[in-house]
């Protein structure tokens, strides 16, 4: 996928506008949303993932092609914090919900009065020195509504439940211990009252899980390891993958050298999906501990995957692994978007997901079992996905070695694409996609593990893909395989997308500029600069005049954003463990914020 | 002729004492040296505040060996996880002018070993007190805070940058620096 192909896509793109003729090509019909997804909309945006299908798509309309350009600037909110906004802003009934990083602060704004004011703030009061383990920048990605309340996670490993209309605090359950690495960012998911919540820290030899909490009480139900014996990873005897190498006793422990497992990541701390007529959770997991490869021979079960759980009991039902024995920090936790579609004649209940590893993934949510993986960013590191085993192709060359540094490995350690979640538009059946462009060098070094400090022993540095530019916002044609158009970005992309059915699809930069396309050609058609640079999820409501707005947090940060979050020092390419290589540039065109935006047509 | 040059030899090699000078009996690891730091310029009184810093930390940051010795040790104890090679990572950078609790070596020995409250850890009894002294020397290299002959000259690993000794020297910015980071609520 070079740069110049890019471009030549991109200008086909505008010269074909609009590309419905470009679409209309193919016979079969597009993936669309299941039905579970695809209620009448309600104007509201209640969980960051929208629905339980993680389409990020609102139905509204009144903002379109034609009109988005007259946007404007509705109310701004701060959220007191300088550190990286990843969370999405909420918003059900007339109030909107705002969570900030640590200390996590959570803001109710009233959105019945001019200028939304603040209802009230909740302060859960983490710890301070939670700050000292959390990888990459003090994140959240996001509050989520059920019930009357808000659940959130905390950088201290609690998780809370606010009483939505109060802001009183319904219970608060500690679920981790800093001094072993462990926090929290994730964003919950709320289903059948229970709270599905994973733990951070896959770089401090963490030991991955997910809990299920009761919605009412925060007692856990079940709680599922994914590394060590099957009996903690809720392996049993309705455990069927679809790949053979997934199958056998206690891999979780026979894939590791001895005991490594107990250190051994697969942290949950993406994004969660649900479907409710098959009724299966399905979660990421994160990357092995250590990142250095050659200190944990096998392949690292059951880190680097995605599992499909009974959400009553934990249950696991098939896995499937993106990266067995991950080489280069490749968590497997982005979105995983379940839709119909039709594959060679039958339809299929998928899952979309957009790896890490470079791979756009389409895999039958019932079984497991991968259809097709196709790349979406420049490849050296792997070849292919074989479709018979399921295994992903490693390049040998690329294979790190201990104390020798590799060269032009693509993708880098935040992958092809990282946390930020991708939309699916239920109108033009595309996914859009923000993702990056890099490559780095890798060196492994023997790490050390001492228990609250980080255990990765690599050295890297990372730095842009062919072309020269570090981030890409495509448009993804599932059923093909293929992109539609692409626009690149200066700096990796690590805001959200969100699609609307007035073909306007929004997303951020990360030197502050935030974006609505045409959904089907590409073209921008409105920005606006905001006051730092944008790593947020954008939402879509209708307020209670009955208009429709859309929100998003601005305040850079994050992984990528760190060298500007944390003032950094650019002399040091290995600084954010080698993203400050590439992110020099990034102190000299934005500053550090956190501030709420909501747009509306005048 | 040949007694001439021993004996110049032998000056020479008097003269870089310092600079290779080491220990051999170090201390053990519960005993700490008893630096009395403040961390704020300003006291009660108008006579600022009252110190007592012992000057042990001369004798580490101007020694090429205790420095190297410091370099080995930092990443032994995973300093270089949380504060990469000096540039930062979800720890401060080491290798810049601005220090929240002070840059002398006795406010970084400090800080090694009570840890600070925004996640710093204490490493009191886990770290025997010489090496400490060792980490902080390496640490006051990173911003060229020591001497140039003394400065390490190459990292064995993926080079990040200009090894310490080629760094310009610095500057440090004394005691009760907050970073823009820092400017947060609570």
């Amino acid at each position: 996928m070079g740069g110049a192909r890019l471009a030549l896509s991109v200008a086909l793109s505008l010269i074909l506008q609009p590309a419905l003729p470009l679409l209309a090509q193919s016979t079969l019909p597009q993936p669309s949303a299941p039905p579970f997804a695809v209620t009448p909309e309600d104007g509201q945006w209640s969980i960051p993932q929208k629905n339980f299908a993680s389409t990020r798509y609102s139905d509204l309309s009144e903002i379109n092609t034609d009109n988005v350009k007259s946007l404007q600037v509705a109310f701004t909110f701060s959220t007191g914090v300088n550190k990286g906004q990843e969370s999405a802003p909420l918003v059900v009934g007339g109030t909107m919900y705002v969570l900030s990083p640590y200390p996590n602060i959570l803001y109710a704004l009233d959105l019945t009065r001019p200028g939304a004011p603040m209802k009230w703030q909740y302060n859960p009061k983490p710890a301070a020195a939670a700050q000292g383990v959390a990888c990459c920048d003090v994140v959240n990605r996001g509050p989520t509504f059920a019930n009357g309340r808000i659940f959130f996670t905390t950088l201290d490993a609690h998780v809370v439940a606010v009483n939505a209309e109060t802001g009183e605090e319904v219970w608060k359950t500690k679920l981790g211990d800093i001094n072993r690495g462990e926090t929290m960012t994730m964003a919950p998911l709320v289903a059948k009252d229970k709270v599905f919540v994973g733990i951070s820290g896959g770089e401090y030899g963490v030991r991955g899980w997910i809990q299920a909490l009761d919605a009412n009480t925060g007692q856990s139900v079940w709680k599922a390891y994914n590394t060590g014996p099957d009996q903690d990873v809720k392996i049993g005897p309705n455990f069927k993958p679809f790949y053979d190498s997934d199958k056998g006793k206690d891999l979780g422990v026979t894939t590791w050298p001895a005991d490594a497992w107990q250190q051994g990541g697969g942290t949950v701390w993406g994004w969660l999906s649900y479907d409710p007529d098959l009724n299966l959770l399905y979660h990421g997991t994160g990357n092995p501990g250590p990142w250095n490869p050659n200190q944990r021979p096998g392949d690292n079960k059951w880190t680097a995957g995605i599992f499909a759980r009974d959400p009553d009991t934990g249950e696991a039902r098939w896995f499937y692994q993106t990266a067995p024995h991950d080489l280069h920090d490749w968590d497997n936790i982005n979105e995983l978007i379940l839709l119909d579609m039709e594959w060679e004649g039958k339809p299929r209940k998928v899952l979309v997901h957009p790896g890490r590893t470079g791979f756009l993934y389409v895999i039958d949510r019932t079984t497991g079992e991968v259809l097709s993986a196709k790349p979406f960013h420049a490849l050296t590191a792997v070849t292919g996905v074989d479709l018979q085993t399921g295994r992903i192709q490693y390049n040998s060359e690329k294979e790190p070695v201990n104390n020798r540094v590799i060269r032009d490995i693509c993708p880098t350690a935040p992958g092809a694409k990282d946390w930020n979640p991708s939309a699916f538009s239920h109108k033009t059946g595309l996914l859009y996609i923000p993702h990056m462009n890099m490559c780095m060098d890798w060196e492994s070094v023997e790490p050390n593990y001492i228990a609250g400090t980080p255990y990765v022993g690599a050295e890297v540095r990372m730095y842009p893909g062919p072309g020269g530019h570090m981030g890409e916002f495509t448009a993804w044609d599932i059923r093909e395989g293929k992109e539609l158009w692409t626009i690149n970005e200066r700096f990796p992309l690590w805001s959200g997308a969100l699609a609307t059915a007035g073909d306007v699809v929004f997303y951020g930069t990360m030197d502050g500029w935030f974006k609505a396309v045409h959904a089907r050609s590409g073209e921008v058609l409105w920005q606006f600069k905001v006051d730092s640079g944008i790593i947020g999820q954008p939402t879509t409501y209708r307020g209670p005049d009955g208009k429709q707005y859309v929100a998003i947090l601005s305040g850079v940060g994050g992984w990528a954003g760190a060298i500007v979050s944390g003032d950094l020092d650019p002399r040091d390419g290995t600084a954010a463990k080698g993203f400050a290589n590439a992110m020099r540039e990034l102190k000299n065109v934005t500053t550090k914020g956190g501030t709420l935006y909501v747009f509306k047509l005048p | 002729m040949r007694r001439l040059l021993v004996m110049s030899l032998t000056a020479l090699a008097l003269a870089a004492c310092e600079r290779e000078d080491r220990e051999y009996r170090a201390n053990p690891v519960t005993s700490e040296t008893n630096e009395k730091i403040a961390l704020s310029p300003l006291s009660a009184g108008p006579s600022g505040p009252t110190e007592q810093r012992s000057g042990l930390g001369k004798e580490y940051e101007e020694n090429a060996y205790h420095i190297s010795q410091g370099q080995r040790l930092y990443v032994w104890f995973n300093c270089n996880g949380c504060h990469a090679n000096g540039g930062g990572d979800s720890g401060p950078a080491l290798m810049d002018d601005r220090w929240i609790y002070g840059g002398q070596i006795g406010n970084i020995v400090q800080t090694i070993r009570e840890g600070r409250p925004n996640g710093m850890p204490s490493f009191r009894g886990k770290i025997p007190d010489d090496q400490i002294w060792q980490i902080a020397a390496y640490i006051r290299s990173m911003g060229r805070n020591v001497p140039k002959a003394a400065a390490p000259g190459r990292k064995d690993d993926l080079s990040p940058g200009p090894a310490e000794q080629r760094r310009p020297p610095g500057e440090v910015i004394d005691g009760g620096q907050t970073p823009p980071s820092a400017q947060m609520p609570q």
